[in-house]
């Protein structure tokens, strides 16, 4: 913050990304201005610099790093020539995106009353003319000056001390920020929030689960609605031409243990479609009805437009954590065609409307039962992505199963609410592949086989390139065949999604490793 | 639930005391018989784990030490966290493992002089175990495992392979064969240690094959080389190799 003091006037105007930007961001691909770069949550760049002939040259352009154990997941955003990131504990910093140098660094103090199922991660804020908002570890929406990080108001999400806590980066639609939040392993009642920009006011809230006499509040038995988790802790996508905010939604808690929650348990496990100026339920779609396998589906739904019959049909579409693909249109909500994308052993498939036909003896016993996918899933929150080039979804597929367990659970406000877990199925090596999927059908084009399992993100280009990682390695694909083109071993595991931005005339590539954000560019 | 895999965050409580009611206890039993029976056997008496029949664990002292011996394993081990638990049902469980200290432990038989002169001489177990470079190092080997599970080692070595040991052949393209313990690998490359203790790098790229001996041990039987006072000489002495404590 002292830095800027010294900046000319110029340069303290330097980030302004009006509405109209992030609506447009196609026209400035240089720029990565949401979560997933635009609304579509494609993880797809026009840019093309870096590309299949040249990006066994990248190199290691900086670096920078976080001082704390927990890893950095943080996707980040980059506008006019700033980069922004999240990193553990709960801090918000800005970078020259061209050498890496800081400019402010933004740090909150976390309670001793911080729970948080899984440490103190993070994955990145929304941008908003020269305001930059971060859902805070703690539970809180903070609104951040662009330019010189001072705070513009701080506003209470929801309680951290009862499991509440902000992992998710924020999305902005027109003049609202909206917010997920994260807490599904202690019994929360999930909700996605809307805030106004300007004041930090709460413009309204979704609950996940429906309160007592609204419509399926009957698929909840007895009073289990209150403790029914279905957080949202990974962002949504937004669809200008039908208006619609789509958001994924996480388990049902307890996780493991449904005999308390009869009943198929909406909005849990789902994909909910709202008004965004008014946080009205468009449609749902429920993946894993009654989840008892832990099988989130927050991860980012993908806008992508395909051809179904000789018709073209706009589709919303995922590999979801249960071992299925679907496309859904994403107009009516309806099921349109879906598929496994890894091994799976607990339905017989999906029936006509999209809903998973479950076998019998797939619910976790106390002795532990045998499915596939393990509860990691066939894919989980990090990203997807869809190249319009090459008109295939990719993913990040997991092929592993696991012993389900089921135990005891006693609600308590503030502590976990689980109901048993898993057991390593020691009778097999656990692996992966990155899998290009036909967009519509899921059928399988192609595969890179990894040797475990990957737990990062996936990005393709322009360059005909696919982005992934695998442990502690970053690598290129071709993206039309799957060749490995370029590697780097960065030392440290990635959990993060890749993102590219273009400054000064220079393409670069950002991933968060460990510790470490690394940003590559060719020599 | 957001990946198991990072760790939940630590909520540290100095005093622990566990349930000592009949219910918390049964389902404690239930829990442990589900849960560690496994490597530790039905009723504490050992296997790919420990015995826990004994008044004392030397990885948990205490009570608060042993909740966090089974809520977090013991790193670097076959000892994994019970992530499955909730609190309670960890605590149960700590309840029940416990209890089963109370039985009198029975001592290994056999002689562990005798065992150790017959791991240097007849057994040639030195030659593999402290001089060579693939086998693993027993040192501890009797805190790790039970009797039952080293005796098993000798007879059917194949069964009793730790977590992470591979044998692995690599061909390179550029020819030489290289036969060895799997240091590392990863998608793009793997590192092999033979006999000699050298260290092989190899990226896969460059190798035209890659075998794997799963459940393949390079350690001879000993069934009927040893007769049966021997064997139980040499898991004697095996189980007195603990960890320094
Ligand atoms: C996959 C096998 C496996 C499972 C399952 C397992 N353990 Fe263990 N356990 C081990 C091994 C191996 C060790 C020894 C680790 C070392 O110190 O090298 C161990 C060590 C221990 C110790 C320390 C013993 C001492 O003397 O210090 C305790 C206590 C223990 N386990 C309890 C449990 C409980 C309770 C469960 C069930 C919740 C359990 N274990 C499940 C393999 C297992
Ligand atoms: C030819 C080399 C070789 C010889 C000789 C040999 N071992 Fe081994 N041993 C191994 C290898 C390799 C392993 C690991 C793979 C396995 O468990 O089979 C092993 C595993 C073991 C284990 C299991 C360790 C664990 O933590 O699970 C024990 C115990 C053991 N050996 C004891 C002995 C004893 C005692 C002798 C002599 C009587 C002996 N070994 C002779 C190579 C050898």
């Amino acid at each position: 913050m002292r830095l800027l003091l010294f900046l000319t006037p110029v340069l303290l105007a330097q980030v302004n990304v009006p509405y109209e930007r992030i609506l447009n961001a196609d026209a400035e691909p240089g720029s990565w201005l949401t979560y997933s770069r635009n609304y579509s949550g494609q993880r797809y760049s026009p840019l093309d610099q870096i590309h299949t002939g040249n990006v066994s040259k990248l190199r290691v352009a900086w670096m920078n790093q976080a001082n704390e154990t927990e890893t950095v997941q943080a996707s980040p955003i980059v506008a006019d020539g700033v980069m922004f990131i999240t990193k553990p504990p709960n801090i918000v910093e800005a970078l020259d995106a061209k050498t890496g140098r800081v400019l402010w660094t933004y740090r909150r103090e976390i309670g001793n009353d911080f729970r948080g199922c899984c440490g103190r991660v993070n994955r990145g804020v929304a941008i908003l003319g020269d305001t930059v908002y971060y859902g805070s570890i703690d539970a809180h929406l903070v609104a951040l000056n662009a330019n010189t990080g001072a705070v513009r108001w701080d506003v209470v999400m929801a309680d951290p001390k009862v499991g509440f806590s902000g992992t998710g980066a924020p999305l902005v639609v027109k003049d609202k920020v909206i917010a997920g939040i994260a807490g599904g392993e202690f019994g929360v009642r999930g909700f996605i929030d809307a805030y106004d920009a300007k004041t930090g006011k709460r413009a309204w809230r979704f609950y996940t689960i429906p309160d007592k006499g609204e419509p399926g509040a009957e698929t909840w038995a007895g009073e289990s609605y209150k403790t029914g988790a279905a957080t949202t802790w990974v962002t949504g996508v937004y669809d200008p031409e039908t208006d619609t905010l789509l958001w994924g939604t996480g388990n049902p808690g307890p996780d493991w243990n449904g005999d308390g929650r009869k009943g198929d348990n909406l909005y849990s496990s789902s994909l909910v479609a709202l008004d965004p100026s008014t946080g009205k339920l468009k449609w749902h779609f429920q993946y894993t009805p009654h989840d008892v396998n832990d099988w989130d589906s927050t991860q980012t739904p993908i806008l992508a437009d395909g051809v179904v019959g000789g018709q073209k049909r706009k589709l919303v579409v995922l590999a979801n954590r249960n071992g299925f693909y679907y496309s859904i249109d994403r107009v009516s909500g309806k099921f349109v065609a879906g598929r496994p994308f890894v091994k799976q052993t607990w339905a017989s498939g999906l029936d006509e409307s999209g809903r998973p036909m479950r076998l019998p003896n797939t619910t976790p016993t106390e002795a532990g039962v045998l499915l596939y996918p393990s509860l990691g899933g066939g894919s989980n929150w990090y990203a997807s992505t869809f190249s319009p080039q090459t008109g295939l979804y990719y993913v990040n597929a997991k092929e592993e199963g696991a012993y389900y367990i089921k135990g005891a659970a006693e609600f308590k406000a503030g502590s976990f609410f689980n109901g048993g877990g898993q057991r390593p199925n020691k009778a097999e090596q656990p692996w992966g592949a990155v899998r290009a999927l036909d967009v519509v059908t899921g059928e399988m084009k192609w595969e890179y086989r990894l040797h475990v399992p990957s737990h990062a993100g996936l990005m393709t280009t322009a360059g005909g390139l696919v982005f992934g990682s695998n442990g502690t390695s970053f690598f290129a694909l071709d993206a039309s065949k799957g060749d490995l083109l370029w590697r780097f071993e960065a030392g440290g595991g990635i959990v993060a999604n890749p993102i590219t931005y273009k400054v000064d005339g220079k393409q670069y590539v950002a991933i968060s490793a460990r510790h470490v954000l690394l940003v590559f560019g060719v020599e | 639930m957001k990946l198991a895999l990072f760790g939940a965050v630590v909520l540290a409580a100095e005093v622990v005391k566990l349930p000592t009611g009949r219910a918390d206890l049964a389902a404690g039993r239930k829990l442990y018989e589900n849960q560690c029976a496994l490597c530790h056997g039905q009723t504490g008496e050992g296997g790919r784990g420990p015995v826990l029949t004994k008044p004392r664990f030397a990885r948990a002292a205490d009570d608060a030490a042993l909740v966090r011996v089974i809520e977090h394993g013991i790193g670097g081990t076959e000892m994994l966290g019970a992530h499955s638990m909730s609190e309670r049902e960890i605590r149960q469980t700590a309840a029940y493992a416990r209890t089963l200290g109370r039985v009198a432990i029975k001592p290994v038989p056999g002689n562990a002089a005798r065992g150790a002169e017959l791991y240097r001489t007849k057994g040639g177990c030195a030659g593999c175990h402290d001089a060579g470079f693939t086998a693993p190092a027993l040192q501890g080997v009797g805190s790790r495992r039970s009797a039952v599970y080293l005796r098993e080692a000798l007879l059917t070595p194949e069964s009793a392979v730790p977590d992470g040991y591979l044998l692995v052949t690599a061909v390179p393209r550029s020819g030489g064969n290289v036969t060895g313990v799997r240091v590392n690998e990863d998608s793009f490359s793997i590192q092999v240690r033979d006999a000699s203790g050298k260290v092989h790098s190899y990226w896969k790229s460059e190798l035209a094959e890659l075998r794997k001996q799963r459940g393949v041990s390079p350690m001879p039987s000993y069934r009927g080389t040893f007769s049966e006072d021997e064997l139980t000489d040499v898991v004697a002495y095996l189980a007195s190799l603990k960890d320094s404590e």
